[in-house]
């Protein structure tokens, strides 16, 4: 047993509104640069949908994640050989098209425009040509609350093996929405495709970092990536992915998109792992076994003996006390209602979450299908239970059901409690939880305070890095970024930087 | 005048040449590390790229390891092995011409694709769009050697160019000379690829030196990194 700890993630999709603030202060804070406009580490997409970039999940055209070839998994590009192979033209790199083209709009057409009788419009032009676009064609929301035809919605993967003609209709539609990040995963395959050796996974805290000067631009990590959460930079040359904000996590502070959630769906605490059975886990006989295979690796926090090898293995004091406050053991592990994105990927993801319960289907709403405790049967709800099962356990609907009947009971529990005035311990027992326990799922999952949503212990610096050494040097930048050189031309074609103007010289 | 301009471009530029390779690699290596990569545009367009890529980097890579070692590899070996060097020009204009028209149509539509393609254009630097042009009348050159070598398949020609290469790499004052009556395209062929290890370190060609070999033998497929060991190490 080797303990590792990581800043796990809960995404509540029950609460999600869709409001993209995540997306937006993710897009401010890290990709409003010449080269990743195009770049989204945070967006929101409304499920069914293909989603961004075009059929992303459909790893049969993109060949991303892991496959099992002779009892030994190897990414589904290919071993190394093959993967080198592509090098010289990779032929499963999407094109920006399948993201979409970057634009801006003419807006200052919008004060230089003559007088005319139609008001005039900022039309659209490309960030990468500076030509004008007709037309736009694709982006990180494109089908935004079930925008777009179904035809071209129903190709989304998560259909498989449901009759989707039916979910076509008005009358039986349904949607949810999906907010994606890298999932900073305990079996990478970005990092094993990887050339050049550029991407890593911290052992500290399991953010998984790209070494931008080690990088040199093969774009296998790109494909390698199932979820397709790693970016080509066109002006850079380089890829770039998600970085959990590990600045502010390593101050104990949640990530911006966490720490923005207005709708308070996402969780951020600490999981202690068995690093030795990654492969283990990751190598499950079937699919439908991933989701299991992982949870069997995660470790208890109360357990002394994992606490014992956890002190072994240099996991700080503070983590390990997070880790037994962690919300996102008590969703995944204790309550079991938390669930990583695709595990049939094999990356063993650590960016979970909870399916969205939905409002009753039509043919339950007439009265057709029986409430049991005021509760309407799990298969009544409009979002098939298939389809959330493809999208979080492999096809698995057990767990997916079970869950959904947790956060039913919850419900109906709190308002027998809160309305009725009467506790509902039956209701309780009914899926396999105590009251208290019921109470605390309320606690985090629906009152969500900011102390329990974020449970993260600061990094430990003293430890990593020599902070007398760091004195008056400069913070985070790109490159040289703190060289002192100022000349104007780059002998090596290095992008000349932006000089800071005092706001005098910018008036002036 | 023609002797001292021998010597210039034959005697010294290649010394030149090759400081400017080795030092302004190192320096660029160590400075600009960010700065260091292939810069591919496929994801800007995938077409033109899929074939004309592979078609240009197997022909180079074929006609890089074919002049390194036609060159540099000392003539008596090829004597004690046995091998005629009417057998060995045959060879090199066979691979080298098989290569080289694969590198040619690859960088043709490479080329292509850079001047005429609007966002490729766009997104490329003056030193990318000549580096490229420069390649493929390298390879023009290069190729129209071929008719001139037929003309001579007894193997002198070449092993003037091999005993002028050998002789640049063991610092012999006369080097220069064995060249001097060489026909011009072969001339031009050598000065223009001086120029190209010249030019090397300012352009994205340094991505050669990162060819990721050593993914091949890394052990597993998964890295960790840890900044506590790096400090004890450090």
């Amino acid at each position: 047993m080797k303990v590792r700890a990581q800043i796990g993630k809960v995404l509540n999709l029950d609460k999600c509104i869709g409001c993209h603030t995540c997306s937006v202060t993710c897009k401010n804070v890290w990709t409003s640069r010449e080269g990743m406009e195009y770049a989204w580490f945070n967006n929101v997409e409304t499920k069914p949908g293909i989603g961004y970039p075009k059929d992303w999940e459909n790893q049969k055209r993109w060949n991303g994640g892991w496959t099992k070839k002779g009892g030994r998994l190897q990414p589904r590009m290919g071993g190394k050989w093959r993967l080198l192979a592509k090098i010289f033209a990779n032929p499963d790199l999407p094109e920006i098209d399948d993201y979409y083209e970057p634009f801006t709009f003419d807006y200052a057409h919008l004060q230089t425009a003559k007088e005319s009788k139609a008001q005039p419009v900022a039309r659209p032009r490309s960030a990468i040509t500076g030509k004008r676009m007709e037309k736009i064609n694709w982006g990180p929301n494109w089908e935004e609350i079930l925008g777009g035809e179904f035809a071209k919605r129903s190709e989304d993967y998560n259909f498989d093996g449901i009759q989707k003609e039916m979910y076509g209709q008005f009358e039986n539609t349904f949607m949810m929405y999906l907010p994606r990040l890298c999932e900073h995963c305990l079996n990478p395959t970005c990092v094993a495709a990887c050339p050049s050796g550029s991407i890593y996974k911290r052992e500290e805290d399991g953010i998984v970092l790209i070494d931008q000067e080690k990088c040199r631009g093969w774009r296998m990590c790109v494909s390698g990536c199932p979820y397709k959460k790693i970016y080509y930079n066109w002006k850079s040359g380089k890829s770039e992915k998600c970085t959990f904000c590990y600045p502010r996590i390593e101050a104990g502070q949640p990530t911006v998109c966490s720490e923005t959630c207005v709708g308070r769906i996402r969780y951020l605490g600490v999981m202690l792992y068995d690093a030795d059975r990654i492969e283990e886990a990751a190598s499950a006989e079937n699919v439908e076994d991933l989701y299991q295979a992982q949870l069997d690796i995660f470790l208890d926090p109360n357990d002394p003996e994992v606490i014992a090898q956890a002190r072994k293995d240099g996991v700080p004091e503070a983590w390990l006390e997070s880790a037994r406050r962690s919300p996102v053991w008590k969703m995944a592990m204790e309550w079991k209602v938390a669930f990583p994105l695709h595990p049939e990927y094999r990356t063993l993801p650590m960016v979970w979450y909870v399916p969205p319960l939905s409002p009753i289907s039509a043919a339950a709403g007439a009265g057709k299908i029986e409430m049991v405790d005021d509760m309407p049967d799990i298969r009544s709800l409009r979002i098939p239970l298939k389809y959330l099962a493809n999208l979080l356990t492999a096809g698995d609907e057990e767990p997916i059901a079970a869950c959904l009947e947790r956060m039913l009971a919850m419900r109906s529990y709190m308002r027998g409690k809160t309305v009725d005035g009467v506790i509902r311990e039956d209701v309780a027992e009914r899926v396999g939880l105590a009251p208290a326990q019921i109470e605390e799922m309320y606690q985090i999952m629906a009152i969500a305070n900011y102390e329990d949503r974020f449970v993260i212990p600061s990094g430990h610096r003293e430890d990593t890095e020599d902070m007398f050494e760091e004195r008056g040097s400069c913070g985070f930048s790109f490159g040289n970024g703190c060289s002192s050189g100022s000349s104007e031309t780059n002998l090596f074609g290095a992008p000349a930087r932006k000089k800071l103007q005092t706001p005098t010289e910018v008036i002036s | 005048m023609a002797d001292f301009l021998n010597h210039l471009l034959f005697g010294i530029y290649p010394y030149i040449a090759l400081s400017v390779l080795a030092i302004g690699s190192i320096i660029r290596f160590d400075r600009e590390p960010y700065g260091w990569r292939s810069g591919s545009s496929q994801l800007l367009r995938r077409k033109q790229l899929m074939v004309g890529s592979v078609l240009f980097h197997l022909g180079v890579i074929v006609i890089f390891f074919g002049h390194l070692g036609g060159l540099l590899t000392p003539i008596f070996l090829f004597d004690a092995l046995g091998i005629p060097h009417s057998a060995k020009q045959i060879l090199a204009i066979v691979v080298g011409g098989v290569a080289g028209t694969l590198a040619f149509a690859g960088a043709t539509l490479l080329l292509h694709r850079r001047l005429f393609d609007a966002r490729i254009r766009a997104t490329s630097s003056f030193s990318d769009i000549m580096i490229l042009a420069l390649l493929w009348i390298q390879l023009v050159l290069g190729m129209s050697t071929i008719p001139l070598s037929m003309g001579h398949l007894d193997g002198g020609e070449m092993v003037k160019f091999m005993t002028w290469a050998q002789g640049i790499f063991t610092f012999q004052s006369g080097a220069s000379s064995y060249v001097a009556d060489a026909h011009i395209v072969f001339k031009l062929h050598l000065v223009l690829g001086l120029t190209i290890l010249l030019l090397f370190p300012f352009t994205r060609l340094v991505h050669m030196l990162s060819a990721p070999v050593r993914y091949l033998w890394r052990s597993g497929y998964q890295i960790v990194r840890s900044r506590k060991m790096a400090m004890r190490n450090g």
